[in-house]
Formats: structure tokens, C-alpha cells, sequence
């Protein structure tokens, strides 16, 4: 992986996704270890995340690592109108590494192909995240003692959510059953069930939200936004539909976990925050041990 | 009764490009890099045709195309035959075949893909050939053939 980018969960094969949870798994037992001293990392956050930045530059300070950068477009010269090239340019000139975060598609596979140092990926647009899918197999396998030939349930916003794209095509390595459980607007999309058919992966798909939960080693929960639906009312009628409930988990497997990958509105009901299945916290959390691993690989320095 | 009359006149060497698309007749000049070589050329735009209701046809002398080159019209016109031409005969006939990568002919058909926003030569691999359909390099979204944009 050393000098490698990350911008598509695809970039990474089987082996070395595998490394980097065991890597994680390393950081989680002994975080402080000062592996990136003496080493810069940019933080381009043309737009803000509040959430993936804190996460990224608490784990570049878990390994002594400098951050420079900028939080949001409007403190970078891009209001001057510099083009990403040359703010990837430059900047690439400075650091060891970049991390970076841009409201455009394909941003970072661009900023990838400019850079003469590797870059990752927090989030291009709509299209990939990679980072929240490693954290989230982290977390699956911290949980479930394996990633092989689980029952993965995903909830909520099938179609825009990019993390569950991600997440999908990731752990189809590891031979899972996937449910799917979406409202007609916002089912999964055929080409993933075509990915999954050509790899011959078991999937079921559901509009009701039932006690088909009671077969779920891993719950995986999404936001549904108001504004991915065209017709307000359909959004009125599946808003409460697909809200996680604390009765709901009663007759739920002792292994199920509960991911969302946060911020959460409704969908999750505060009555579940209690409940030892209730993970999203913890898995937050992993983010950081995810990304101290990652930074870590890429650079050579594990 | 008068004879019949080749519409664009021959060539002694060189290629002939036939059944090109009408709307199209630029675009492949475009694509081909003609309007920037000295060859002698002569077209014909919106001429009858049996497989097409309007075709196009270029005669560019003394240039004989890399396959490579040639295929970059695939996408928009599938159908185009080519003649290579030597001492006023056809000594080879070709048809064109899409390539497994498209660079710079297609605009990506995402309004959010960094290629629409910044100047940077787009590139597709081609995931359907028989109804065209081009993942971008870039955002990772399909452009379909209805959408299909030429540069």
C-alpha cells in the first residue's frame, strides 16, 4: 500500500483491507505512537465535515503528525479562483500526504493523478468515502469476530447513499447475505444487484421494516432526506416508517450490532442509545484507530 | 437521359470514410484531426443513402488511418465504412469498432463530475458496447448513449 492513494473503496483488494482492520486493531491496543513525526499532512476541506476532519487530524496527532490545511473553500485561495490542479500542486510540495474533501465527483481521483505525494479520499461529492467504508468493516469486524458470511441489513436511503454503495461492494468479499430495506423511492439500485448477481451473493429486498431483523448480525442503518424525494407527501408517509425502535430488538440476535455512519435525525429512536446493541458511538470512534491505520500503510511506516 | 455522377470525386490515394451520420460529418472531422493536417480533402454532407436517410462522406487523400484512430468514431458513427484507396482502386475495406477507453471525444454526463468544472480531458471505460455505455474515470458514473454528449 506504500504510496498508494485511496480514492475508491475499489482501490483496495481483499488482502489490504484485511491489513488495515488488523493495523486498526494495533492503533486501538496502543494509540499513542509516534510514527508520523517529523511528517506534514494537509487537510484540504473545500467543504466542510466537521465529523471526518476531526477524526483525520485526531488521528495524525495520535501519531505526532503536523496537519496544515484549511477548514471550508473560503479560507483557500479557491475564492481567488486557483484551480484544484494547482492547489493540489502546491500543496503536494509542502506535505507527505493530503487529505482531502471536495463537494465535486471525481475530485479526488483527479487530485490523486496531479499529487506527487499519495492522497485520500474524505468524501468526493456523492461518489466515494472511503475511509467511513473501512471504519464501518472495522467496526463490523471488531464486532462480529470475522467479516465472513454475515447477514448484513441496510436501512433506509438505498439509492443516494454513498456509504452504503461502498460499504456493499466491500464486504461482497467476504460472501455476506445483504438485506435490503428502502422505500420504493429510494430502493437499491439495479446495477448493485447486478454487481451482486454476477458474483452470485444472496440478496433480499423489503419495504416493510419488521422482525425480518431477527436474522441480523449487522444492522446498518441510513438517513432518509426530505430532499431526495420530488413529491413532499411521499416523504411524509415513509419518514416514520423506517425509525429504529428499542422494542424492535427484542427478539434480535445476541451478536446484532446497530452502525449508522452518524449524523443520525430520527432514525434511530434515543431509546436505542442504551441498549448494548446500539454501536454507532463505538463506531465513531473506530474511525480514528481506521485512519491512523490507513495514514500509517500508505505512508510505509507499518 | 444523363449519367450517373459520383456526387464528391474521386481520389487517386488515400481514404474514403463512408456512411458517417449527417449530423455528424463535423464532429468525426473533429475527431479525426482533419481540419488540422494539409491534406487534400473533399466531403459531402446530407447525400442519400440506402442505410441511412442522410449520410456524409469524406475523401481525405494520401492519409491511411491507425486503427486506433480510425475507431475513436465508433460512438457516433457506428456504422461508417472505410475504403483505402490506391491508384483510384479499393485495395482494402474496414469497419470501425469501439475502443475499450474513450479519452477526450465524450463529456461526462454529471453535472457535479469535476471534468464539467475544471479543464481536464474526460476518459471512460466503455462497461456496454452494444448500447453504448461509458463509466467515467473520474466520478464513476455511467454515461448512456442517450446522454452521450460529444465534445
Amino acid at each position: 500500500m506504500k504510496g498508494k492513494s485511496l480514492v475508491s473503496i475499489s482501490d483496495f483488494s481483499k488482502e489490504e483491507i484485511l491489513e488495515i482492520v488488523k493495523l486498526a486493531a494495533d492503533f486501538e491496543a496502543n494509540p499513542s505512537q509516534s510514527l508520523l513525526k517529523g511528517k506534514v499532512v494537509s487537510s484540504l476541506f473545500f467543504e466542510p465535515s466537521t465529523r471526518t476532519r476531526l477524526s483525520f487530524e485526531t488521528a495524525i496527532n495520535r501519531l505526532s503528525g503536523s496537519v496544515v490545511g484549511f477548514t471550508d473553500s473560503s479560507s483557500s485561495s479557491t475564492t481567488k479562483g486557483e484551480t484544484l490542479k494547482d492547489t493540489i500542486k502546491m500543496v503536494s510540495n509542502y506535505s507527505d500526504l493530503i487529505v482531502m474533501r471536495h463537494p465535486l465527483e471525481g475530485s479526488a481521483r483527479y487530485a490523486a493523478e496531479q499529487s506527487d505525494v499519495p492522497v485520500i479520499n474524505a468524501g468526493d461529492g456523492a461518489n466515494q468515502h472511503p475511509t467511513q467504508t473501512l471504519l464501518d468493516i472495522y467496526s463490523i469486524y471488531k464486532t462480529q469476530g470475522t467479516l465472513e458470511d454475515l447477514n448484513i441489513f441496510l436501512v433506509g436511503d438505498l439509492k443516494y447513499g454513498r456509504t452504503v454503495h461502498s460499504l456493499l461492494m466491500a464486504m461482497s468479499m467476504f460472501n455476506p447475505i445483504f438485506n435490503f430495506i428502502a422505500p420504493e423511492e429510494l430502493k437499491i439500485p439495479d446495477e448493485y444487484k447486478l454487481f451482486l448477481d454476477s458474483k452470485g451473493i444472496r440478496y433480499f429486498e423489503h419495504s416493510e421494516f419488521t422482525d425480518i431483523i431477527s436474522e441480523a448480525d449487522i444492522l446498518y442503518m441510513t438517513r432518509v432526506q426530505r430532499e431526495r424525494f420530488s413529491d413532499p407527501i411521499e416523504y411524509e408517509k415513509v419518514k416514520n416508517v423506517y425509525v429504529l425502535r428499542n422494542s424492535m430488538l427484542d427478539n434480535t440476535k445476541d451478536n446484532l450490532r446497530i452502525l449508522h455512519p452518524l449524523p443520525r435525525v430520527n432514525e434511530i429512536h434515543t431509546d436505542v442509545d442504551d441498549n448494548p446493541k446500539a454501536y454507532y458511538f463505538t463506531q465513531a470512534q473506530n474511525g480514528v484507530y481506521t485512519r491512523m491505520a490507513i495514514m500509517a500503510a500508505i505512508l510505509g511506516l507499518k | 437521359m444523363s449519367k450517373r455522377k459520383l456526387k464528391v470525386s474521386a481520389i487517386k490515394n488515400g481514404t474514403v470514410i463512408d456512411h458517417i451520420p449527417a449530423n455528424y460529418l463535423f464532429k468525426v472531422i473533429s475527431i479525426l484531426g482533419l481540419d488540422k493536417i494539409p491534406n487534400q480533402i473533399t466531403f459531402g454532407n446530407n447525400l442519400e443513402s440506402h442505410k441511412l436517410i442522410h449520410k456524409a462522406i469524406i475523401k481525405v487523400s494520401d492519409k491511411f488511418f491507425e486503427d486506433k484512430e480510425i475507431n475513436k468514431i465508433a460512438l457516433i458513427a457506428p456504422a461508417a465504412k472505410l475504403n483505402i484507396i490506391r491508384d483510384y482502386e479499393v485495395v482494402e475495406k474496414k469497419v470501425v469498432n469501439v475502443l475499450e477507453e474513450v479519452i477526450g471525444i465524450v463529456k461526462c454526463f454529471n453535472p457535479m463530475c469535476i471534468t464539467n468544472n475544471e479543464q481536464i480531458t474526460t476518459k471512460f471505460t466503455v462497461v456496454s458496447k452494444k448500447e453504448i455505455a461509458l463509466k467515467c474515470h473520474y466520478c464513476e458514473k455511467i454515461t448512456s448513449e442517450e446522454h452521450l454528449t460529444i465534445i
